[in-house]
């Protein structure tokens, strides 16, 4: 079974339709990437799987996504319990201006360990699961925000998987980072995908077709074509997205 | 005659330069003369003893300590009311006419004279609600005055805090409240009180609202709770300067003199968290 699957998912605005008859199956522990021109709806649609959506004035939504057998657009949805599941890491590092270790123990912490035994264990475990540990192990008091910009990314993961999601939502993570430091952080999720199940937005082909498993290309609010990375890449079945990927929009 | 171009920029720094100077005077004039004919008044019995022979000698302590209580006792009350309203205004309330009104009901309290909120202040606390003349009375009132500046100031303090800290708490599976509590109160909070001091501070010098709600004429104790009447400094300098014959000018002078280094404190403060938060801030 797919861990999410959205089904004739509709998205307004207010009276701009963002999202129209979408349908996805994502599998899990896998990376899906998803790809399209600027302002086809790729954010929204993954807002839509944490319900990060519902933050913004106006937005209506029809359709459904269900994740593990349960339809996250029922009343009834635990959001908390949602997002911990489903976590989402930003398009710009956005660490709080805490320290480091303060940074990945916030949300153990509000979900309500206290004991510092088991703090410092979780610390740990996540920043060594983004290699940080090895070089803050002794600096864990570090202002957060004096990081470079892919640290500062790393511990954003780091303080994600701390409250152990299933699923990992990623909004370009690369954008602003330098090439070597997107190479890091390709790596980087190539390694959690044994564990997690990704999906990234991406405006860079050659990402998605190094990391993804399978790809999906949007335009104007809809998923055009949706496969395997490489036969979407190598022998797409729509002409706009061959268009697309051959570089004729941008 | 026509004037160049580096004449008229000569010309408009000169005026420019001199309206600043024109705001500086007032404050230098008003501090040389407090300073000159106030501070002999001033040693330590005068800051910390009870007035004698009429108030025409002996010290001002029981001004300075009522005032100070007023203060606390405002910023107790207004503070979280302040703020509770301010988190409510930018991180609940939607966009409506409820929130329009709210808003213009802000700003138009902001413009009330201050003998307003005295009267409204013995007609509600004193009278209505049965407090008497109390510092319970007088802060609450004050509190009323301040509000509008503690929410305005709490309002900008939370706006100011990235959007990006809120959703990326809220992606852990943190609540709204708890994110409000943990990332954007304690980032706003300097902001805060900042703002909460300088409105505190002009009510700390504000006769008028004080004059109907606790102000005591004359009262050689110190109050015993927030029940009881108190002095304080402004009320105090215009008893000394205006119903009291024969009283040396300087302990006029020197009353004033403490109320004015009170209200310069407390807005020095202000400027130093604001320092502060300005050193601290890398967002
Ligand atoms: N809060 C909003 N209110 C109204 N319209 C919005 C809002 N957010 C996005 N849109 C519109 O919805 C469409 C899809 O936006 P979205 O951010 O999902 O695009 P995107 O594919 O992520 O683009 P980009 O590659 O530039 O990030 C765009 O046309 C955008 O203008
Ligand atoms: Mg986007």
């Amino acid at each position: 079974m797919s861990m999410i699957e959205v089904k004739d998912l509709n998205l307004y605005y207010g009276d701009f339709q963002a999202l129209i008859d979408v349908n996805v199956n994502i599998d899990r522990r896998k990376i899906t990437a998803l790809i399209g021109p600027s302002g086809c709806g790729k954010s929204t649609l993954l807002r839509t799987l944490n319900r990060m959506n519902d933050l913004i004035d106006g937005v209506r939504i029809t359709g459904s996504v269900i994740i593990d057998g349960e339809d996250i657009y029922r009343e009834k949805t635990d959001l908390i319990r949602l997002r911990k599941k489903v976590g989402m890491v930003f398009q710009r590092p956005n660490p709080f201006p805490l320290s480091i270790y303060d940074n990945i123990a916030y949300g153990s912490r509000i979900h309500g360990i206290r004991q510092r035994g088991e703090l410092d264990r979780i610390v740990e475990t996540a920043l060594s699961r983004v290699h940080l540990w090895e070089d803050f192990k002794d600096r864990l008091d570090r202002f957060a925000l004096n990081l470079s910009l892919e640290q500062q990314q790393r511990l954003c993961i780091a303080r994600l998987i701390a409250v152990t999601p299933e699923v990992v939502l990623m909004d370009e993570p690369c954008s602003a980072l330098d090439p070597v430091a997107t190479a890091n952080i390709e790596e980087l999720m190539y390694e959690l995908k044994k564990d997690y199940t990704i999906v990234i937005v991406t405006h860079n082909m050659q990402q998605a077709a190094r990391v993804s498993d399978r790809t999906g290309f949007m335009l104007l609010g809809r998923l055009i074509e949706y496969g395997d990375t490489g036969s979407v890449f190598t022998s797409p079945r729509d002409k706009k997205t061959e268009e697309y990927i051959t570089g004729r929009y941008g | 005659m026509k004037l160049s171009p580096k004449w008229k920029q000569r010309i408009a720094f000169s005026v420019l330069g001199l309206a600043s100077v024109v705001v500086i005077v007032p404050v230098i004039v008003i501090f040389s003369i407090l300073i000159e004919k106030g501070l002999p008044a001033i040693n330590w019995e005068f800051l910390t003893a009870m007035p004698r022979m009429g108030m025409r000698a002996g010290g001002i302590f029981p001004a300075i300590a009522g005032t100070m209580y007023l203060v606390l006792g405002t910023i107790v009350v207004a503070l979280p009311l302040g703020v509770l309203a301010a988190v409510y205004l930018v991180e609940y309330a939607r966009q409506n006419w409820m929130t329009r009104m709210i808003e213009v009901a802000i700003v138009n309290l902001a413009g009330v004279p201050s003998v307003v909120y005295g009267l409204f202040g013995l007609g509600l606390f004193v009278i209505f609600l049965k407090f008497g003349s109390s510092i319970l009375a007088g802060s609450l009132t004050l509190s009323i005055m301040v509000l509008p500046v503690i929410i305005t100031a709490s309002k900008e303090a939370l706006s100011s805090v990235p959007q990006s800290f809120r959703e990326a708490s809220l992606a852990l599976g943190v609540s709204k409240w708890q994110t409000i509590r943990c990332i954007v109160l304690p980032n706003a909070l300097p902001g805060i009180l900042t703002g909460t001091i300088l409105g505190v501070s002009r009510a700390a010098g504000e006769t008028a609202p004080i004059l109907f709600t606790v102000a005591a004429f004359y009262l050689p104790r110190l109050p015993k709770s927030v029940f009881d009447q108190c002095m304080a400094l402004p009320y105090h300098l215009y008893v000394l300067s205006t119903q009291v014959p024969n009283v040396n000018p300087k302990i006029q002078y020197g009353t004033a003199l403490v109320l004015v280094a009170l209200v310069f404190i407390l807005n020095f403060l202000a400027i130093v968290v604001r320092a502060h938060i300005r050193g601290k801030k890398q967002w």
